[in-house]
């Protein structure tokens, strides 16, 4: 980056002006199933930067952190929809479920933070499960959740007349649903990037970086490590409320089919694979892997040419590609694709740093 | 009070098998410290290939108890291969890192494992042949089935047979060193990595059995069948103290019991509002109120840094 204010200035319009461009240049040369890719690609760099804070940032292993999507999610499409003809606006509604999510995660980190690293992985992979078993089954006695076979027509954001779910014109330029909502989750993924960067170098984002670090060491400074480990996790639970609203109201339709151990990977897979603790790394791993789905599509074609049959079925391939990334991503680069300066130091000093013990 | 007893016995059998698995992975934690997220999986691969081997060999006529003992081998001979791959390739290296790199590694090779299983048997359930016809066995209104007094039973003589190999062989003193302190362990002379390397294939040796009579008991096989299976052994495994071998066994015990009443009476407890469809949150809801109310388990001993 540059140091010269007025062209940092200058690279940041001219970034802001590509950005505004992009859906209407992807939907004229790929097509408007790509302008759709694009903006589940932003809900999930709002995830990714979620799951950073709690195991970037503070070092705890969360492979539950779907569930908070998934309480995000809910409360927007219960609070939104016919299904208890409730029609609560976004605005009171994304707010609230961040804060249900909030709760969530105060919730689950009050009991185990307490509790060393390991068990805190699996402790949150239990949660995980228990959020989506109930979803799945809260149908009976009273129906809330309706079961597996999820809520549907769920609200549009809108306010006023203006429901995004809406073709509209303006000034000669078609706004199909997809370009719209893409510029909702490109302020809100640009808001998620902006405090967590801020977060990154305030007295917290430090404090929790000490937490990482040397728990003990941290603590001895006179950092409460127990509350900063909770607000890490309801700061990161926050995120994925928002996401999660967001979500809902862009399918309109959710069930828990959405929120598996699978796609809690999928998010870490994103965190880990970009740079853990690093915003751009997280940006970078929440892109390329809502990207890869999309180009192993072709994968399927390519092994009916090659070898005369579909033999890995394009999501297993997926799947399987995500594991493999992980192994090798800790064992030859562990800091992540783009790593921060930190966290490079720390895992480089590793060694040295571990031997005495 | 026969439900009562059905349940119990049940939930024995149920527990001695999550009691095997959960002395895999409270062995590997005493030693590294790592919590081997792949080890259900490890068991399912023991358990499919079990189940292959038994198909075939039931096709071919083989008499029943000759086809279970070879595919128990199979499983076994096809576990250990992997835990010893695993540990060579993926955990070895890692030894030195920060705690979380051989964490997330180790969901990374759980995933590998799941979605290669899912590549080699399909994605559908697999029924295992019924090379057993359990008889039953009345005992005062309850039911037993042979099938099952041989799936606790053999349990049972694997546990013995591993508390006796950890407390008498020289391996086993071996092990218990390597579990106190590494460092001290390799100055007197024991080849830690050896010793590590050893202690997977026994944990997978005996996953792989593990894996075999889930398939006996239930009848079919699943390519994710690992994963609540690993889950529920955790939990058995940080129940009894995670570390120590004896509270492995007792974990599991307790948590098959555990979960068999509760599930068979949570109907009726709930006047019918919440089903046996809410089974498997019984094991977490035990791991947390385990973590939250005696975090060292059963019979671990509270060190502060392991809690």
């Amino acid at each position: 980056m540059t140091h010269d204010p007025r062209l940092r200035w200058a690279l940041y319009c001219l970034l802001a002006v590509l950005l505004i461009a992009l859906p209407f240049a992807v939907d004229a040369v790929l097509g408007r199933a790509w302008v759709r890719i694009i903006d589940v690609a932003l809900l999930f760099i709002m995830l990714g930067l979620g799951l950073n804070i709690v195991v970037g940032y503070a070092g705890l292993l969360d492979l539950g952190y779907i569930a908070f999507f998934a309480v995000g999610a809910y409360c927007y499409a219960l609070l939104a929809s016919p299904q208890f003809d409730i029609h609560w606006s976004f605005l009171t509604l994304l707010p609230l479920g961040a804060l249900v999510a909030a709760v969530f995660g105060v919730l689950l980190g009050a009991p185990t933070l307490r509790l060393r690293g390991d068990y805190l992985a699996i402790v949150t992979l239990g949660f995980g499960e228990i959020i989506r078993i109930f979803l799945n089954n809260l149908n009976r006695p009273v129906n809330i959740t309706n079961g597996p076979q999820g809520i549907t027509l769920i609200d549009p954001l809108g306010l006023g007349g203006v429901a995004l779910n809406q073709t509209y014109t303006v000034a000669g330029i078609t706004f199909a649903p997809v370009h719209s909502y893409y510029f909702v989750f490109l302020a809100c993924a640009a808001a998620a990037i902006f405090i967590s960067l801020r977060l990154e170098d305030s007295r917290i984002g430090r404090a929790w970086i000490a937490i990482r670090e040397d728990e003990l060491a941290a603590s001895a400074m006179g950092i409460n490590t127990r509350n900063l480990k909770l607000l890490a996790f309801a700061m990161g639970a926050t995120f994925g409320g928002v996401a999660g609203g967001l979500f809902a109201s862009f399918q309109g339709f959710i069930s828990p089919e959405s929120f598996t151990l699978l796609d809690s990977i999928m998010v870490l897979c994103m965190v880990v694979l970009g740079g853990m603790g690093n915003v751009g790394g997280v940006v970078l791993g929440a892109l390329l892997l809502t990207a890869l789905p999309e180009a192993l599509r072709y994968a399927a074609p390519l092994q009916k040419n090659w070898l005369g049959e579909v033999y890995v079925d394009p999501s297993d391939l997926r799947m399987l590609l995500f594991g493999l990334a992980l192994v090798l991503m800790m064992l030859f680069r562990p800091a992540g694709l783009w790593p921060s300066t930190t966290r490079r130091r720390e895992l480089a000093g590793g060694e040295k740093a571990h031997a005495g013990r | 009070m026969d439900i009562f007893l059905q349940q119990i016995i049940n939930g024995l059998v149920l527990g001695s098998i999550y009691a095997l698995v959960a002395l895999g992975y409270t062995m590997v934690y005493g030693i590294l410290g790592l919590i081997n997220f792949a080890h259900g999986d490890i068991c399912m691969i023991g358990a499919l290939t079990a189940l292959t081997v038994a198909q075939a060999l039931a096709a071919m006529g083989v008499p029943a108890p000759l086809a279970l003992m070879l595919a128990a081998l199979a499983a076994i001979l096809v576990c250990m291969m992997l835990g010893a791959t695993i540990e060579r390739a993926a955990y070895r290296p890692l030894r030195q890192a920060p705690r979380l790199a051989p964490l997330i590694t180790a969901i990374g090779v759980s995933i590998l494992l799941q979605y290669s299983a899912a590549l080699v048997w399909g994605k559908q359930y697999l029924s295992m042949p019924e090379i057993v016809k359990p008889t039953e066995i009345a005992i005062s209104g309850a039911h037993l089935t042979d099938l099952q007094a041989f799936i606790f039973l053999l349990a049972c003589a694997v546990m013995a047979g591993l508390l006796w190999f950890i407390k008498a062989s020289r391996m086993g003193r071996a092990m218990r060193a390597t579990e106190q302190n590494r460092e001290v362990a390799g100055l007197m002379g024991v080849d830690v990595d050896r010793v590590i390397a050893f202690t997977f294939v026994l944990g997978s040796a005996i996953g792989a059995i593990a894996g075999l009579m889930v398939v006996l008991y239930y009848g079919i096989g699943h390519y994710f069948m690992g994963f609540m299976l690993g889950l529920k052994a955790f939990t058995a495994a940080v129940l009894g103290g995670i570390g120590n071998v004896g509270g492995a066994v007792l974990g599991g015990l307790l948590l098959g019991v555990i979960e068999s009443l509760a599930a068979g009476y949570i109907g009726d407890l709930t006047g019918g509002a919440l089903g046996s469809n809410y089974r498997d949150i019984f094991a977490f809801l035990v791991l947390i109120g385990v973590l939250v109310l005696r975090p060292s388990g059963l019979m671990g001993q509270s060190t502060g840094d392991r809690a």
